[in-house]
């Protein structure tokens, strides 16, 4: 019989972030935090990861920028943002009242881009981690261009490394032949976290108009639909490197949140499911502290990693 | 703002494909001010996986279902099939469960006390003018209006509002009700009749930039409730944004549908940009 624990512990570390449970939104899917202050108490989160920023302000893409699939959506919204001047004038006044920490993902153009913006994110005070966006589907420049090459991909870690006092987790796109190459070639490069998957690219029709569903062609895949890819993904990335991986793909309910934690992922991220249910994320972490206690895990980190292979 | 476990007092059709639902909404009486809109979950599954936004049509209170218990408040949406989702909602019955987010949004401003109000609605669009007919003919006599639709049965709830005291005017494409045409032409004769009227309108995108043209020419006042393809309706995704006055690929003036609208000032929208 397994014995209930009352208070199991939740915490996890991430490249020396010390977070009270493995739970946080997935960029894009969670605006800037405060978006969501009516629904969910952002203290009661893991992490708190923001919008994609870049150094100058992004329109992003022409409608229609989503579309619904089978128990999954599109999206194409081309990394519409404010820019890293206004990010920090604007959005971190909040983000410093709220004692969770915060990672903030960005992204560029060029190199050069990615390190200015770098550079000064590494600045600002409230920023605990940056997250380091070169799989985003949606966009023709940067994104995706330096997430499918491992030469390109390292390059880019190892410059924005060197501009940066904290710790750098690299999103990964699944669109790649082998994910296990680029998992790799950005650890080499001085990745200290691997969070994946990304979207998976598909692409919508309108029968009706007979055109694409969506302005931009194509857009990233998400939701449940694309779980277990994602769970087959971030189980290979965890079994290639030995630095920490956060889990990201489809999770709607604590048990798909304790699915990826078996298969090794030290963390996950919550996207899609912030949209149908902006409360979803203290749901999740409920749950996982529900499982615990029934299951007898007194740590969670008992539980990561714990899948039985034979 | 909350996200409600509720249920469905009653799910009707009122004309061929459009569907009138109420759904208990404690609050909302006080808290939803006309034009704003809420999001509907019909089912836990993730199949389909995204809510649904509806203008909300009506708030209200009903008698306790028996003494000693509490009042009901309730939120009414009016709906019409397009596609799988609203399919599926029109099969709900009396005390299925739903999930209910909102209000959300921004409504209509409704303090203004300049020009007679004139209210013009295309289609589905109606829904939202109705429970801003209902602010107005509180503060203010005449309200008037004008109601256009392909056909007979795409023209709601004109009844409804007569019996509010609004003044009606119907327009519809093939004439089988009221005149036929298009509704902005019976807002062109309005307009030269009222020229101090401020407008209110919700409807197709085409019908609104109609609408538009009319006011700019009139100079006359225009709000406008916008539809849109939305994921989250709390401006998260941003999803459902439409160009804003300043607009420029290189400097972003996007609002969110959800977030800033669905209702807009017309002067703070660009109306360059192909909609369709």
């Amino acid at each position: 019989m397994t014995e209930l624990v009352s208070r199991p512990s939740l915490a996890v570390e991430l490249a020396g972030m010390h977070l009270r449970n493995p739970v946080m939104p997935a960029s894009g899917t969670f605006g800037y935090g405060q978006e969501f202050t009516p629904y969910l108490d952002l203290e009661g989160i893991g992490a708190l990861v923001t919008k994609g920023v870049s150094l100058h302000p992004k329109a992003g893409n022409p409608t229609p920028r989503i579309a619904e699939t089978s128990a999954g959506m599109l999206n194409a919204i081309g990394l519409q943002n404010v820019g890293i001047e206004a990010f920090v004038r604007d959005k971190v006044p909040f983000l410093e009242r709220i004692n969770t920490p915060v990672v903030v993902n960005f992204f560029g153009n060029t190199l050069d881009e990615y390190e200015q913006v770098a550079a000064r994110l590494s600045d600002v005070s409230v920023v605990r981690a940056v997250e380091l966006n070169i799989s985003c589907p949606n966009v023709k420049q940067g994104g995706i261009v330096f997430g499918t090459d491992p030469v390109a991909a390292a390059q880019v870690v190892e410059r924005v490394r060197r501009q940066l006092k904290i710790p750098l987790i690299v999103k990964l796109t699944p669109n790649v032949t082998d994910i296990r190459v680029m998992a790799r070639a950005v650890e080499e490069a001085g990745a200290d976290v691997i969070s994946c998957i990304n979207t998976l690219t598909g692409m919508a029709v309108d029968l009706k108009r007979k055109r694409l569903h969506l302005a931009n062609g194509t857009g990233g895949l998400s939701g449940p639909a694309i779980k277990p890819v994602a769970l087959r993904l971030v189980y290979q990335v965890v079994r290639s490197v030995s630095i920490p991986v956060i889990g990201i793909g489809g999770i709607m309910t604590a048990e798909d949140a304790l699915e990826f934690l078996l298969v090794g992922a030290r963390a996950v991220q919550v996207g899609t499911a912030n949209l149908v249910r902006p409360g979803i994320m203290a749901e999740i972490v409920a749950g996982i502290e529900t499982y615990c206690q029934h299951q007898g895990i007194a740590d969670i980190n008992d539980w990561i990693g714990s899948l039985n292979e034979e | 703002m909350n996200d409600l476990q509720t249920s469905v007092l009653y799910n009707r059709e009122i004309a061929p494909g459009y569907y009138r639902l109420g759904l208990l909404a404690p609050g909302y009486p006080e808290q939803a001010v006309p034009g704003q809109f809420v999001m509907v979950q019909i089912q836990s599954q993730n199949d389909p996986l995204l809510r649904r936004p509806f203008g909300i049509f009506n708030v209200g209170t009903l008698p306790p279902l028996c003494s000693g218990l509490p009042e009901r408040d309730y939120v009414e949406l009016v709906y019409k099939v397009v596609g799988r989702g609203t399919r599926l909602m029109s099969a709900l019955q009396e005390g299925d469960a739903v999930r209910l987010l909102g209000p959300l949004g921004q409504g209509f401003d409704c303090n203004t006390t300049a020009g007679p109000p004139l209210l013009v609605g295309g289609g589905i669009g109606v829904v939202p003018l109705f429970m801003l007919a209902c602010n107005l003919v509180k503060q203010t006599q005449p309200v008037r209006l004008l109601m256009g639709g392909r056909r007979c049965d795409d023209v709601l709830a004109v009844t409804e509002f007569e019996r509010l005291g609004v003044e009606t005017y119907v327009a519809t494409d093939d004439g089988s009700l009221g005149e036929q045409g298009l509704v902005t032409q019976v807002l062109e004769r309005k307009l030269k009749k009222y020229p101090t009227a401020r407008v209110y309108a919700c409807g197709p995108m085409p019908m609104l930039k109609a609408v538009h043209d009319i006011c700019v020419r009139h100079e006359v006042a225009l709000q406008v409730s916008l539809e849109a393809l939305m994921a989250c309706g709390i401006g998260a995704c941003l999803g459902c944004v439409v160009p804003g006055r300043r607009h420029r690929s290189d400097q972003p003036d996007y609002r969110c549908t959800c977030k800033q609208g669905p209702v807009f000032d017309a002067r703070d929208l660009s109306w360059e940009v192909d909609h369709d």
